[in-house]
């Protein structure tokens, strides 16, 4: 059993997980990043490696992954830092990032070298599931590698059921269809989606993501889902100077009510 | 007429190794939908009606194979060009927007969006939603926008609303990203109207279905004009490809048909400044299909240069990447030197003034060996009076 299942077995709501893109906003600061924020009470972390042409990010990811090209992030230089990922990080890591960039590396090889370097999962948006079951599922589990699937409000629920039956640590939830970054505005309509997810008593937990910035989303996301993914508002925090010591007083405005 | 499986997509929406649809959940139920109803929708009698209708009052088809004397007595064959450059707003991408907006129409869409490089697609498309009193936004790269001005003015005077695309390169792929924002941001009630054979399938083959009508034209004016029933030669362009797919489409299954395809090298394939896909690209996934593309070592893609904009970029359509793999067509290229000087004998022997796109088709010409009974039929994609600054500017008019 992974560290990420084995979260959920422990912990069965308010989870919080950070995104950030490797490389960003430089080099070899990827684990001192992830350590700060398991420290601060972050309970899982997404590690984005960058893309060329990110579809599915708004422009404050899309500008952070933009930048870790050119201050020369690579998947080599992304493994070589997280070679110290697991002994400074105990909580459960994903990577997130685009098929190209796999396929190069190698899907395989890619898998090998996540595992080898303490990574538990790893999210593709654009790695569509008859290509996963396919040409990938087999390599994924002979790693041990959970791959997360996405719903949206306008998945099926009979898509829903299938997401569910092929996912084996949690499914994610997009908030609303949309890029990332975009504010979260509830209307009766993604309450009612919210709602029928929460019906459909899915057997893995749920975690919502995109358009989460801020405690009142984010305690919204937790009334219908196990936790919530906080991404641009962290990414636009690490444009900050001294980011690291504010990485603390971040999660705390995200997991507590009274914090102004 | 359909494709034999050797050419042809598959269910899942492969052509051999390439093809597919890999698109973020977001657009899953888009495409789906699209991949469930195109089909029927398009093989239905009233669309049918309705677009040959159109693509022959309103497009002005079909397009005339003009016999072009004075090419035959220089490249010592039969010369035959393909007008698509007659076609209303100067290209063949109206073939395909006027199918795309009566598909949108019966799938109940309120806005269309749509990409554009030279700006072709981007006219074609604001042009089909001007007739049909639908919503129009087109994306278009900064540095595009800025080199292909008139069709800016062309769009925005057709009631377009054209939004830049700045991040990148700045040109056709970027613009291709922003459209895809758009669709994932607007799922219900947007069409998403892909101006080449790229994308998630069923978009390469809806819109080779939809250029498909310039090979279908070709071959029965050949017989005409000829007796023959097939060509030597099929020539035509190639960025994303939908001109040559257009044009390749009823002469797949025909083996003895040689297939050209003409990609831009840009300075030449070696200088780092090129868009010629077959020589530089690899397998991999762009813009929602697994196919070649011109990428790094660690997968990122690489900025495409041409000095046409509707062949600056950096990828080609699935199909295309498997009638190259499969040897079906043979890919070469041809530098902005050697396409400018092409425009300018195109312009002088048969007084037509071709698109700086068109003229690497034509600019291949000057390689080739024909045999003096060859039959050569080569695609004029579209017209010049976009590139006429890019011209003057070069000769110095």
């Amino acid at each position: 059993m992974n560290r990420l299942n084995n979260l959920f077995e422990t912990k069965k709501n308010k989870l919080l997980s950070i995104y950030f893109t490797a490389g960003y906003p430089a080099l070899n600061t990827t684990v001192e990043i992830a350590a700060a924020l398991e420290k601060a009470g972050a309970d899982f972390l997404e590690i984005g490696f960058p893309y060329s042409d990110p579809v599915a990010d708004g422009p404050i990811i899309q500008n952070s992954s933009q930048r870790a090209l050119e201050n020369g992030m690579t998947l080599n230089q992304l493994f070589e830092e997280l070679k110290e990922l697991r002994s400074k990080v105990s909580i459960p890591v994903m990577l997130m990032g685009y098929v190209n960039p796999i396929v190069q590396y190698g899907v395989e090889n890619f898998c090998k070298k996540a595992t080898e370097v303490g990574v538990d999962g790893l999210i593709v948006p654009d790695l569509p599931i008859y290509e996963y079951e396919k040409l990938y599922a087999g390599i994924f589990k002979k790693y041990e590698l959970s791959n997360i699937f996405m719903v949206t409000p306008q998945t099926s629920t009979e898509r829903i059921r299938k997401i569910d039956e092929l996912s084996n640590s949690f499914v994610y939830l997009l908030s609303s269809s949309t890029i990332t970054g975009v504010n979260l505005k509830l209307s009766d309509a993604i309450e009612g989606y919210y709602q029928r997810i929460k019906d459909m008593n899915l057997k893995n937990p749920t975690i919502f993501g995109f358009g989460i910035t801020n405690h009142s989303s984010f305690k919204k996301a937790c009334e219908y889902a196990n936790g919530a993914i906080v991404g641009t508002a962290f990414v636009k925090l690490l444009n900050e100077d001294n980011y690291l010591e504010k990485i603390p007083e971040f999660i705390k405005s995200i997991k507590t009510d009274s914090f102004k | 007429m359909e494709l034999t499986m050797n050419y042809g997509v598959n269910e899942q929406g492969y052509y051999g190794d390439f093809g597919g649809a890999y698109i973020p959940e977001m657009l899953y139920p888009n495409v789906e939908e699209l991949r469930q109803q195109y089909l029927s929708i398009i093989n239905d009698a009233d669309f049918k009606k309705e677009f040959d209708q159109l693509l022959k009052d309103y497009v002005g088809r079909p397009s005339p194979l003009f016999y072009a004397k004075r090419y035959s007595e220089r490249y010592g064959a039969n010369i035959f060009f393909k007008r698509e450059d007659l076609n209303h707003t100067g290209s063949h991408k109206i073939n395909n927007a006027i199918g795309q907006i009566l598909l949108a129409q019966r799938l109940g869409k309120k806005r269309i969006i749509a990409e554009t490089g030279a700006g072709q697609h981007g006219v074609a498309t604001a042009t089909v939603c001007a007739l049909k009193g639908i919503e129009c936004v087109v994306y278009m790269g900064e540095v595009d926008i800025a080199r292909q001005a008139p069709n800016v003015s062309r769009m925005k005077m057709l009631g377009a609303k054209v939004v830049p695309a700045t991040s990148g390169s700045r040109t056709l792929k970027d613009a291709t990203n922003e459209a895809m924002r758009d669709w994932i941001s607007n799922p219900v009630d947007t069409h998403y109207i892909i101006g080449s054979v790229v994308g998630p399938y069923p978009y390469p083959d809806m819109v080779a279905k939809f250029q498909s009508v310039i090979s279908f034209e070709a071959k029965k004016q050949l017989k005409e004009q000829t007796g023959k029933d097939l060509p030597d030669y099929v020539m035509a362009c190639v960025g994303g490809g939908s001109n040559a797919m257009g044009m390749f489409y009823h002469f797949l299954d025909d083996e003895s048909v040689k297939l050209i395809a003409v990609e831009a090298a840009g300075k030449g394939v070696d200088t780092g400044h090129s868009a010629a896909t077959t020589f530089l690209g690899r397998e991999g996934v762009l813009h929602g299909s697994r196919t070649l593309l011109m990428q790094t070592d660690d997968g990122q893609v690489v900025e495409p240069y041409s000095i046409s904009a509707g062949l600056d970029y950096p990828g080609i359509g699935p199909q295309h990447a498997h009638l190259y793999k499969v040897n079906r067509a043979e890919y070469v290229s041809i530098t902005d030197d050697e396409a400018l000087e092409a425009g300018l004998l195109c312009s002088k022997l048969e007084g037509i003034i071709p698109a700086i796109e068109t003229a690497h088709a034509l600019a291949q010409l000057e390689k080739m060996k024909f045999k003096p009974t060859d039959n050569v039929v080569i695609c004029i994609s579209g017209r010049g009076d976009k590139d006429l600054d890019t011209y003057i500017k070069y000769f110095g008019f």
